[in-house]
Formats: C-alpha cells, sequence, structure tokens
C-alpha cells in the first residue's frame, strides 16, 4: 500500500465540451441525454463538414486583447485552468504558484497560426513584411501552458505534452509522476484542442478516407456502428486539478477520483493504423500498476473515434483483456462530442468521472446497426445505464504514430 | 489625410488592440505607452497595421518618432498626404 503522499487525486474539473458545455454539471447532463454536441463549420477551401464547436464564456478570466493576441488553446486553457481552480477551492494560499505545475496535452499546436498567417500574407501577395511578430509566440509548443501561467501567475514549470490524441492522458500521467516525485505541489493537467481552426487537419484526414461525413451532423460520429465513416474534428478543453491525497484530505477538498494506475505504450509499426494486441498490453500494464484485476473494473470509455479499422482494434483488445467480466460497462463519449484530439482523453474522463456519484453509465449515441466486430459485451447503448458497481473507470485514448495510454481512476470513499 | 485624420487612425488602430482603451486624458506629447496599456508587441501591431492600410515601410530607426501621439503625426503627415 501506498503511502498518502504518493497517491494523487483529482480535485477540481473545469472543461469547456464541443456543444456548449461549459461547467461539468452541463457536460454530465448532455452526455447522460445523449444530446449530440456537433453541428457544422464552414471552413477555408473545405467547404461544410460536421464539427464539434465549443461556447464558453471566454473573457471570464483574461481580456479580449488577451484572446487576440493569444491562441484558440490558451483562450481554453486559460478558461478551463479558471474553472478547475475555482472548482477546487485553489486562491494560492494553500499551494505556492512556484511549486505549481502546469501540464497540457496536445495533439498537435501551431498548425491553425501558421495556416491562419499565410493566408494573411496570400492577400498581400505573399510579401513577408505582412507575416505577424506574433508567430513565434503564438506557435512555440509550450503556448497554451505559457498563457495560463501568465493568467493566473503562476511561477513553476509549464510545458506541452505532445501525444497524439493519447495527449489528455499523458498530461495528467506527467502531473501524477511531477507530483510523486515531488517536483511540484500541485498539478494542473488537461488536453486541449483549437483543430477545427485547420483546414489541414480535415483536409488531411479527407485525404486518408477517414472524414466523417452524413447529412444530418448530429449522426456523423458513430463509432461501432456499421455505417460508420470517419472522425468528426471537434475543439475542446479540460484542465483538471491533480494534488496528493494527504493534502487534499487534510484542506478537506472534494475529491472526485484517485488515479490508481496508468500505462503508455508505442505500437513501432504503423504511422495512423492502431494496433489491437500492442493496446491490450498498455490496458494490462495500467491494471498491473493498480493492483488490479480485469474484473475490478466498471467501466470502460473507449477511444474509438469511429474509423473502420480503429474501432475495431479497440475492442479486440478490449475483448482480449476483459473476457467474463460480468459487472463491466462500456461506453463512448465521442459519440457525443466527436474527436477532441488533444482534449478528447481528458473531456471524456470528465463526462465519465460523475459515475462515482450518480452511478450511471453515460450512452453511446448513433449506434444504429452495431457492428459485429464491435459487439463488446456491456457496450452502453442509446440510454444511461446503472452501473452494476461504480468503483473503478478506465480511460483509453489512443493516437496517430503509434501511441497509446490507458488511465485507471477510482472513487475515494469519504472517511 | 489632415492631422486630425491620422491621429484617429491613430486612436483607432490602438483601439482595436485594446477595446478598453481610454483617451479623454490623453496628453499629445506625453509617450502612448506611459499612458496606456501598450507593450512592445502592441506597438508592432500599430506599425503593422499601417503598413497594412497604407503599404508604409517604417523603417526600425524609425520607431521612436512613433512615440507620442503628435509625434506620430508628425511623422506620418508627410508619408500620409495623398493618402
Amino acid at each position: 500500500m501506498i503511502s498518502d503522499s504518493q497517491r494523487i487525486v483529482i480535485t477540481g474539473v473545469g472543461l469547456a465540451a464541443p456543444g456548449g458545455a461549459s461547467t461539468l454539471a452541463e457536460f454530465r447532463e448532455q452526455v447522460l441525454a445523449g444530446r449530440s454536441g456537433i453541428s457544422t463549420l464552414e471552413m477555408r477551401y473545405m467547404g461544410v463538414h460536421p464539427a464539434g464547436l465549443c461556447d464558453f464564456p471566454e473573457t471570464k478570466y483574461r481580456k479580449k486583447r488577451e484572446n487576440k493576441r493569444g491562441t484558440r488553446a490558451g483562450c481554453l486553457g486559460v478558461y478551463c485552468t479558471g474553472e478547475a481552480l475555482t472548482d477546487a477551492g485553489i486562491d494560492f494560499s494553500q499551494y505556492r504558484p512556484e511549486r505549481t505545475g502546469v501540464y497540457m496535452g496536445l495533439t498537435e499546436h501551431g498548425t491553425v497560426e501558421t495556416e491562419n498567417e499565410v493566408y494573411n500574407i496570400s492577400q498581400y501577395n505573399y510579401n513577408v513584411d505582412y507575416w505577424t511578430h506574433h508567430h513565434n509566440p503564438r506557435t512555440v509548443l509550450n503556448n497554451p501552458a505559457g498563457e495560463i501561467t501568465m493568467t493566473f501567475g503562476i511561477t513553476g514549470p509549464h510545458y506541452s505534452v505532445g501525444a497524439a490524441c493519447a495527449a489528455g492522458n499523458a498530461a495528467l500521467i506527467q502531473g501524477c509522476q511531477m507530483l510523486r516525485l515531488d517536483e511540484v505541489d500541485l498539478a494542473l493537467c488537461g488536453g486541449l484542442s483549437e483543430c477545427t481552426g485547420s483546414f489541414g487537419i480535415f483536409a488531411s484526414f479527407r485525404a486518408q478516407g477517414a472524414l466523417a461525413e452524413h447529412t444530418d451532423p448530429t449522426k456523423a460520429s458513430r463509432p461501432f456502428d456499421q455505417e460508420r465513416n470517419g472522425i468528426v474534428i471537434s475543439e475542446g478543453g479540460c484542465v483538471f486539478v491533480l494534488e496528493r491525497m494527504d493534502k487534499a484530505m487534510a484542506r478537506g477538498a472534494k475529491i472526485y477520483a484517485e488515479i490508481v494506475g496508468y500505462a503508455m505504450n508505442s505500437d513501432a509499426r504503423d504511422f495512423v493504423l492502431p494496433y489491437g494486441p500492442r493496446q491490450a498490453e498498455c490496458i494490462r500494464l495500467a491494471l498491473d500498476r493498480a493492483g488490479l484485476r480485469s474484473a475490478d473494473i466498471d467501466l470502460i470509455n473507449t477511444h474509438a473515434t469511429g474509423t473502420k479499422q480503429g474501432d475495431i482494434e479497440e475492442c479486440r483488445a478490449i475483448a482480449d483483456v476483459f473476457a467474463d467480466c460480468e459487472n463491466l460497462r462500456v461506453n463512448n463519449t465521442k459519440s457525443i462530442i466527436g474527436h477532441a484530439m488533444g482534449a478528447a482523453g481528458v473531456l471524456e474522463l470528465a463526462a465519465n468521472l460523475p459515475a462515482f456519484t450518480d452511478g450511471l453509465a453515460h450512452p453511446t449515441i448513433n449506434l444504429d446497426q452495431l457492428d459485429s466486430d464491435c459487439a463488446l459485451p456491456g457496450l452502453v447503448v442509446g440510454k444511461p445505464e446503472k452501473l452494476p458497481r461504480a468503483e473503478t473507470i478506465l480511460n483509453n485514448s489512443f493516437g496517430m504514430v503509434g501511441i497509446n495510454s490507458t488511465l485507471i481512476v477510482k472513487r475515494v470513499l469519504a472517511e | 489625410m489632415t492631422r486630425d485624420d491620422i491621429k484617429e487612425v491613430i486612436l483607432e488602430i490602438i483601439k482595436d488592440i485594446d477595446e478598453e482603451a481610454e483617451f479623454s486624458d490623453l496628453d499629445d506629447d506625453k509617450p502612448l505607452r506611459d499612458q496606456l496599456d501598450l507593450d512592445s508587441m502592441d506597438f508592432l501591431d500599430i506599425v503593422m497595421e499601417l503598413r497594412k492600410r497604407y503599404k508604409l515601410q517604417i523603417p526600425e530607426e524609425d520607431y521612436p518618432q512613433l512615440a507620442t501621439l503628435m509625434s506620430c503625426v508628425n511623422y506620418l503627415e508627410p508619408k500620409l498626404k495623398d493618402a
């Protein structure tokens, strides 16, 4: 049994989710109702496509001029961090700003800003005298995390964790590690996505045959369904406050969950195609680290994005590790909010964390004709289900170039 | 452009950078950066906006001439006389 000073708990959540939820309560209501957050976006060169867009009070924690100077990811990060700190009741009287770390997961960064700037100089015959001086500070990879530190006066370390669509989980893992190493006393960990601002990201998925299309945008994101035809790209953000169990208990913090296990590994084989056997290894490693058996997991939030092969690979991995686990329920948040890229893992964890208090698994939507290759036992479809037991959640997030992550959280009993 | 037009343009550009900028007590002969919440990046925004609007290339050595509203007008008046 590890000591409470090495146990890491989540004590605050701030988020902006596709479809307009800007608090955990609103988000939980949306996912339990199975209400799609997907609309459409008209994009330069690309036309109209399904997309998940956020609507949140952008000037709650900093001025409009700072939002103009910074990036969309920075804007999302500042809002989510402000909300998470408020939720956790932290005003830096309990923790020192220099002992606080900011770790933000990003799938990519700088794509939006670069595309916009190239478009800008195209209006001036590609004269680079018109290239903005804001380009470098906007596109350095630590940009969103740095914008957060400037807003809240945090002087500890800040950086981004680049891990494709596993980035949200990777940032949480980074925060756990830094707390356990005593590098920081408070970790602000999350994931951010401004991907909906980039035509190139849409165009690349389309070129790959992996961009979802549907006449009704709310039905475009359909993991596990026979008619699924790709990914719906979303923007979004979610930041968690992480601290050590002993300090959190001592200050009487509200504890959402304990992070009891995690793992990351690499497929080492393909640029885009995921690989189930390596995902299964990642899940098993996380279970081992948590000291849990597969039968101890009550809810799996799948990564499945709605691509043909990706969904099948993950289902194979889950079927392999979780055979005969009758308490287990499985769901998918992307069916409701699309794929929020760097924010996906953390938004999906947030969507499911309230299961520890309401005992429910939110539904997977748009699952009209289940693909037999994705027919996992315990799949929650169409409407929420009461969990037989609500003690543990396992959150999968995988990404391009073969990166896998699994995070396991556990309900903390009030003492 | 008249001197008043130029002054109007500068204030409009600053307002676009910071919509909370307050000009009622602005002293035309004192440095803008001492009176308004402007930093070096904002200053470069003003230079860029003048370039975009009037194809005006302001060399770096001339930047000090844009310090006050009055010096801006003095510096820009001959350059923008036909604008």
